[in-house]
């Protein structure tokens, strides 16, 4: 049986007291929210935190809070209370989706938004137990100097593959970090970094307390993801879409991400730019596609063959704007899910 | 007893013909077993905790191929709550599961031959600890050059794995020739040459492996493992650990599933073994599940050229089939896999000359050997595709084609073969009925389409793994004055049921119920022999062993009741736990009565039964034992598929399967093995692959398993499950235990093919590998919307230097099932030695 | 053979107390350990399995305060306070939970260890959803590995046992 290294475990009450302790330890400190992806780390010594922090009876990380303006969501929401709640289906059914799509349902019942958000990038020759990784003589992510992904590279190569971050990309959503010092506010964008290893512009002594999304008013968003089976697999591609038409079915605004093909979600600017001002005909979700596939550059440390992904990315922009168009899309998500998805509704 | 009206409609739910009147035998009813698992109360090896328990954890090899120079072990001794370490000078005596190959230690001593080899082992208070003591042994290794697939152990014969062996790092080459295939050539309308690559894949049962060693109160030896073979274990460990066998006690706990891969004796058993004799308390591992992707004997990754001459008709004249086989680093059963890639070519339909080479190589991966159909799913999907080709070539339906060639009950095939009820022909007919087959084949749309595969499987080995002449099964039963039954057997119990269809078999005979019936299985002390829950052999041998046991029990019961109730005893009748008169019902005793009288009679009632497979005679030539069995089964399978042609995304929307099992002993059972069948099928045919893969050679020398977590270790999940109809072709075999025949492995076979002819009338590409990604599907529609030839698959078999054939003449050309090549003289000694073989 | 293991002293420096079953248990045990390890370790439960400790499989699947969840990935620490629900919570006064029973008619449990992580997913299901539809079922056990079924007999076995739980109710057999 694999063990859990030893570790000192905290349980402060406030977010104050998380900062505090975050202040104090820094990176040898970790938030251990529901701890689906921490806890394998470490029990496959990719993460051994000195001391853990459980959010667990930390006020006010629960929880969400929808205006029609506005929404606020806890960290510690988890992801089965976002898939079951019906305020998500409408602008921001991609959060929905994404989330009802995460690994398992007994998964999503203890990870959290929060967690799903901050996953750590996996990597084929990173994701493995310690005694493997020994027979590599590790990598540059944990206690080694190549990438053996790309023996190249600079930088470490491991894929983002939170499903919610793209979604909530898509939404335009922000996210609140907060230190002992200072609390700041940075569109959910801006807490990644395109580097498997630094992943995110959190700081060590930050907790993300709080994930805001703008006015969804006049928004329709989706999201597909690609990966092996039915449930457990995380995404080996994934395409985030939200768009505001108007009433002659013109692009106004849109928005595309796509996920797990690079160390951090990548925003498809100039696709969406070029949907602006065009009905989602044909040729424009096709060159939608072609524009946003451009940009995936998925490398071979997940699932799959990795020319393969980047095929199938234009066809998954493809089925997202359809959808978003009002195509009934039921039997290709019958096709790549399994089971259409709304039997997680209450 | 299940309420029947509760029952679903996928399968027939009784198996009993007309006039038939079986009380059990043939009624879907809960197993014996499954109360303790619904309940939780199962005692599987890793739940077994006794005071003073220790953990036990082993250090692995890093390095793909090395040699050990130096172990320091002084540090990891030193260790707080560390009590013992072991290295492979405690542990020096090699073993094996087949007699012609020990290459193993239990730790190695101067050799890694696959990451994860076990190098050391450390015993401590808690498995953390141990766990973090494997980082303090100072192991010096030196590098030594790898192999990382059969092809480049054939350009590479230096350094050998092994001192033994063929040559080089040729493991096992086997060459036979039954008839002049040449001449058979000349004589085809058709030839086809094909190459198809089948990757290798794991059992993933449920459980990690587990395993409790005690020195117990006498002194002497007892483990509790998760083993399908108690009794091979038994004896490899009195040959290492140098006991006398009967001082030695193996447990079989119920296995957490086996798929064939717990039937080797396992490295983790000997050292906590080992370790408990030294430290005198027990000593307890629990492997990890990499540890699991370690230990391995799985599905050999094989690569096939098929050559076959056929008549305008689809009479197969002439068929030559060569194999090339990842062996892994050890032997494991691969002498015995080789033979089974082409034995049962044969079997399934009526070939007139059969030339068979297969060349098994070792390589720097964790040991291949039995999986759910052992060494025969390989060949069955590359026969199978090829017929679809040759159906297509011919202008002939698939199922018209096979229809036509399958072969007839009682044939002695072209390798010798002897076989027993075949119900191949109402297999076909029934599931073209039943999918719709002549609606659906080439008429489905543009990315929907229906393949057809058939298989054939052995009913157990005909040959034991090592030469004897003792039975291959033997029951044991007590009946006491309570009226109770206890049934004592060496067979395990790895969730296919054995024990209910033993319970069953002993019930039907003594007219009890199920219920009634006590079952000790596993256990090498209480129960006599049997040779495993492996090569499908347990319900027709351990189940004919029950008969006999069975009914000597049955006869000395009614010769006392007879003179009780002064009736004739061939009147008597036992059922509904009594037994009567079925002249004159009333006059009755009980059950428990019986049992009194004949234990007055007779004194204290035990009997015995056993089994030996029947006699051989056909196959004299060397090698012939493997592919024996006392009769085989068949299916046959339809799968209807949807591709997405702008992906290649597949997706299994509904299978169909007929198979010929004999008799359905337990309908509720025997159709859950016939879908746990499909189901391994279908991971085998859409995802799971054994994939290694080698950093590049100026940074490293790794050679690692890919992905050795379930996780990336693609198995099918509930939600990636199609629709499935399965229909048992019933037709009782006189050798099998009221008619029964196999049923755990054969419906497994033509799941592979039926996919890739499906794949195939969907959207015209040929997949000649699995497993069938969509990866593999959209190369292969870009190579057909190129205009070249619309296939994925492998494109070359290396030259490979046979030995001369075995030649060995049909019966239909008077041969006698002697090779006319072979001297009598040097065959003799080496039949023993290789008298192998089995699944 | 199936004694509880009495750990040293020294490893038992943490200390919960939880509802297991619906009873009241205090436990020590050394505080790295998951939910997991402390039932099957310090708490004699070993009707809990466990397939890779790594939440890959759902062998291991409990039911806390009414969610499935998967033990090897909660750490026992959190657990204080909390209700646990184990296979071995689900037969009462020796009678098998309707789940349990229409498993062991229809063929759901073949091996056995995946079952107990099954049973306790469905009976979350059910609990929640009473009617489920074939699709819910499926999605719901989605996260439960078996090698041996091939799910169908499975999903025969709950859907058999919605009947029964509904019939057992209206009898006021069944709370």
């Amino acid at each position: 049986m694999m063990r859990l290294p030893l570790f000192e475990f905290r349980m402060p009450r406030t977010g104050e007291e998380v900062a505090r302790i975050l202040d104090g330890e820094g990176s040898n400190a970790m938030v251990l929210a529901g701890g689906t992806d921490l806890l394998p780390n470490m029990k496959r010594r990719q993460q051994v935190p000195r001391t853990l922090i459980s959010l667990r009876h930390v006020e006010g990380l629960s929880g969400a809070q929808l205006d029609h303006g506005s929404a606020r969501l806890g960290p510690c929401l988890t992801l089965t209370e976002i898939a079951r709640d019906a305020r998500f289906r409408n602008g921001c059914s991609a959060l929905s989706q994404a989330a009802s799509l995460v690994a398992t349902p007994h998964i999503r019942n203890v990870a959290t938004l929060g967690g799903n958000i901050c996953l750590d990038t996996r990597c084929a020759y990173y994701d493995q137990n310690y005694e493997w990784r020994k027979a590599i003589n590790f990598c540059k992510k944990k206690d080694g100097e190549i990438c053996w992904v790309a023996t190249g590279s600079p930088k470490c190569m491991a894929v983002s593959s939170t499903d919610t971050a793209p979604a909530l990309i898509a939404l335009g959503a922000s996210v609140r970090l907060r230190s002992r010092s200072e609390e700041r506010d940075i569109p959910l964008a801006d807490l990644y970094n395109n580097d498997g290893m630094n992943y995110l512009t959190r700081r060590p002594n930050e907790i993300l307390t709080e994930i805001r999304l703008g006015s969804l008013h006049g928004w329709k968003s989706t999201y597909w993801k690609l990966r092996r089976r039915g449930s457990f697999d995380f995404p080996v591609l994934s395409v985030a879409a939200a768009v505001r038409l108007s009433k002659g079915g013109v692009v106004e605004e849109a928005r595309i991400v796509l996920g797990a093909v690079a160390s951090r979600p990548l925003v498809a600017t100039e696709a969406a730019k070029f949907l602006v001002g065009r009905p989602l005909d044909r040729e424009s979700i096709e060159q939608a596609g072609t524009l946003t596939a451009k940009l995936a550059k998925p490398l071979d440390n997940t699932d799959f063959d990795m020319s393969w992904r980047k095929k199938v990315a234009a066809e998954f922009v493809n089925y997202a704007l359809r959808e978003l168009r009002g195509d009934d899309m039921r039997a290709q998500r019958l096709e790549v899910t399994r089971y259409l998805p709304d039997v997680n509704a209450d | 007893m299940a309420n029947n009206q509760d029952l679903p409609k996928r399968a027939s739910r009784s198996s009993k013909a007309a006039g038939e009147d079986l009380r059990v035998i043939g009624s879907s009813r809960q197993r014996v077993d499954v109360r303790g698992k619904v309940t939780g109360q199962t005692i599987y090896a890793d739940d077994i905790s006794l005071p003073r328990m220790a953990y036990c954890k082993i250090l692995r090899s890093p390095h793909p191929h090395a040699v050990i120079r130096n172990i320091d072990v002084s540090r990891a001794q030193a260790h707080p709550g560390v009590y013992l370490v072991l290295t492979g000078k405690d542990l020096p005596i090699e073993y094996g599961i087949l007699p012609v190959s020990q290459d193993e230690t239990a730790l190695c001593v101067d050799r890694v031959r696959h990451v994860g080899d076990p190098v050391a082992a450390v015993i401590a208070r808690e498995e953390l600890t141990a766990f973090e003591a494997l980082d303090l042994i100072d192991v010096e290794y030196e590098i030594l050059p790898t192999i990382s697939d059969p092809e480049e152990a054939l350009a590479t014969p230096e350094p050998r794995l092994h001192d033994y062996g063929e040559e080089g790092n040729i493991h096992k080459r086997v060459s036979f020739e039954f008839g002049d295939v040449d001449k058979g050539f000349a004589e085809a309308d058709e030839i086809l040459e094909d190459l198809f690559f089948y990757q290798g894949s794991t059992h993933l049962a449920m459980e990690q492996h587990a395993s409790v060693a005690i020195k117990d109160r006498e002194g002497k030896l007892t483990l509790w493992t998760s083993t399908q073979v108690p009794h091979y274990l038994h004896r490899s460990l009195a040959k290492v650990l140098e006991l006398p066998a009967g001082h030695i006690r193996v447990i079989a706990t119920p296995n957490g599933g086996g798929f064939g891969g717990k039937s080797d004796p396992l490295n983790h058993e000997i050292i906590v073994c080992k370790a408990a004799l030294l430290l005198g308390r027990p000593v307890k591992i629990s492997l990890t599940r990499e540890e699991v992707f370690y230990c391995h004997r799985g599905r050999h990754p094989v690569l096939m050229k098929f050559k076959v001459g056929v008549k305008k008709d689809g009479t197969i004249k002439a068929l030559d089939l060569q194999t090339l086989i990842d062996g892994g680093g050890y032997g494991s059963f691969g002498v015995a896999s080789t033979f089974y890639t082409g034995a049962l070519q044969t079997t399934a339909y009526h070939v007139e000359r059969f030339k068979f080479r297969a060349c098994r190589t070792f390589t720097n991966k964790p040991p291949c050997g039995p999986k759910r159909g052992h060494g025969t799913p390989q060949p069955r999907f590359g026969q199978e595709v090829q017929m679809d080709k040759i159906a297509e070539r011919l202008g002939i339906d698939p199922a018209e084609l096979r229809l036509r060639t399958a072969v007839k009950p009682n044939e002695l095939t072209a390798n010798f073969l002897q076989l027993g009820t075949v119900g191949l022909e109402q297999c076909i007919r029934r599931v073209v009925d039943m999918s719709g087959w002549k609606d659906k084949f080439r008429k489905l749309p543009e990315g929907r389409g229906v393949g057809l595969a058939c298989s054939c499987y052995l009913t157990g080995a005909g040959l034991s793994i090592y030469w004897n002449k003792m039975p291959h099964s033997g029951i044991q039963l007590k009946l006491d004055r309570s009226g109770g039954v206890t049934l004592q057997a060496g067979t395990t119990e790895i969730g296919q049921g054995s024990d209910d269809v033993l319970a069953a078999i002993v019930a039907e005979i003594l007219g009890l119920q199920t219920v009634d019936i006590r079952v000790y299985s596993g256990d090498t002390d209480l129960g006599p022999v049997d040779l495993g829950s492996y090569s499908s052999r347990v319900t027709l041998m351990a189940g004919n062993a029950a008969v006999q046991a069975a009914e000597r029990a049955k006869a000395m019961l009614a010769e006392a009741v007879a003179e009780k109730l002064q009736v004739p005893k061939e009147r008597l009748r036992f059922a509904d736990n009594a037994v009567f008169d079925t002249a004159a019902p009333e006059k009755r005793v009980t059950f428990p009565e019986a049992v009194c009288l004949g234990e007055s009679r007779f004194g204290t009632i035990g009997t015995v039964g056993s089994y030996w497979p029947p006699k051989m005679p056909a196959a004299q030539y060397k090698g012939g034992g493997v592919g024996t069995s006392p009769t085989y089964t068949y299916s046959a399978a339809v799968a209807e598929v949807e591709v997405n042609p702008a992906t290649g995304w597949i997706r299994v929307v509904k299978i169909w399967n007929t198979h010929d099992l004999g008799r359905a002993l337990n309908p509720t059972i025997a159709l859950g093995q016939v879908e746990g069948s499909i189901y391994m099928g279908l991971g085998e045919a859409l995802m799971e692959e054994q994939e290694f893969r080698r950093l590049p050679k100026k940074l490293s020398h790794a050679l690692v398993h890919k992905f050795p977590s379930i996780l990336e270790y693609k198995s099918p999940t509930s939600l990636d499950m199609p629709e499935i109809f399965t229909e048992f072709v019933e037709g009782p075999d006189p050798r099998g235990p009221f008619g029964a025949k196999e049923v755990g492995q054969g419906p497994l076979l033509p799941i592979m093919p039926a996919v890739a002819n499906a794949v195939y009338d969907a959207v015209g590409v040929r997949i000649d590998e699995v497993p069938i990604t969509p990866e593999k599907i959209l190369k292969a529609l870009a190579e057909k919307r190129a205009g070249r030839e619309p296939r994925y698959g492998p494109t070359h078999f290396p030259e490979i230097s046979w030995p001369e054939a075995l030649r060995v003449p049909p019966p239909w050309e008077g041969g006698d099932g002697r090779a006319i090549n072979e001297t009598p003289k040097e065959r003799k000694p080496r039949v023993e030695k290789e008298a192998v073989l089995k699944p | 053979m199936t004694q509880t293991r009495l750990p040293a002293e020294s490893e038992k420096t943490a200390h919960i107390r939880i509802a297991l079953n619906g009873e009241e248990v205090d436990v020590s045990f050394a505080p790295y350990k998951t939910l997991l390890e402390i039932l099957r370790e310090d708490l004699g439960h070993t009707g809990t399995k466990h397939g890779c400790e790594l939440g890959e499989c759902g062998a291991c699947a409990v039911i806390l305060d009414g969610e499935p969840v998967l033990s090897c990935l909660v750490l026992a620490l959190e657990c204080d306070g909390r209700n646990v629900i184990t296979i071995e919570g689900l037969a009462s006064n020796g009678e098998l939970h309707p789940i349990q029973e229409a498993f062991a008619n229809l063929g759901g449990s073949q091996c056995g260890y995946c079952t107990p992580g099954m049973i306790l997913t469905a009976k979350a299901l059910l609990d929640r959803t009473p009617h489920p539809s074939h699709d819910q079922i499926r999605e719901a056990l989605s996260g439960n590995l078996c090698r041996c079924t091939g799910y169908l007999q499975i999903f025969d076995s709950v859907e058999a046992a919605i009947a029964q739980i509904s019939e057992r109710k209206r009898t006021g057999e069944l709370k």
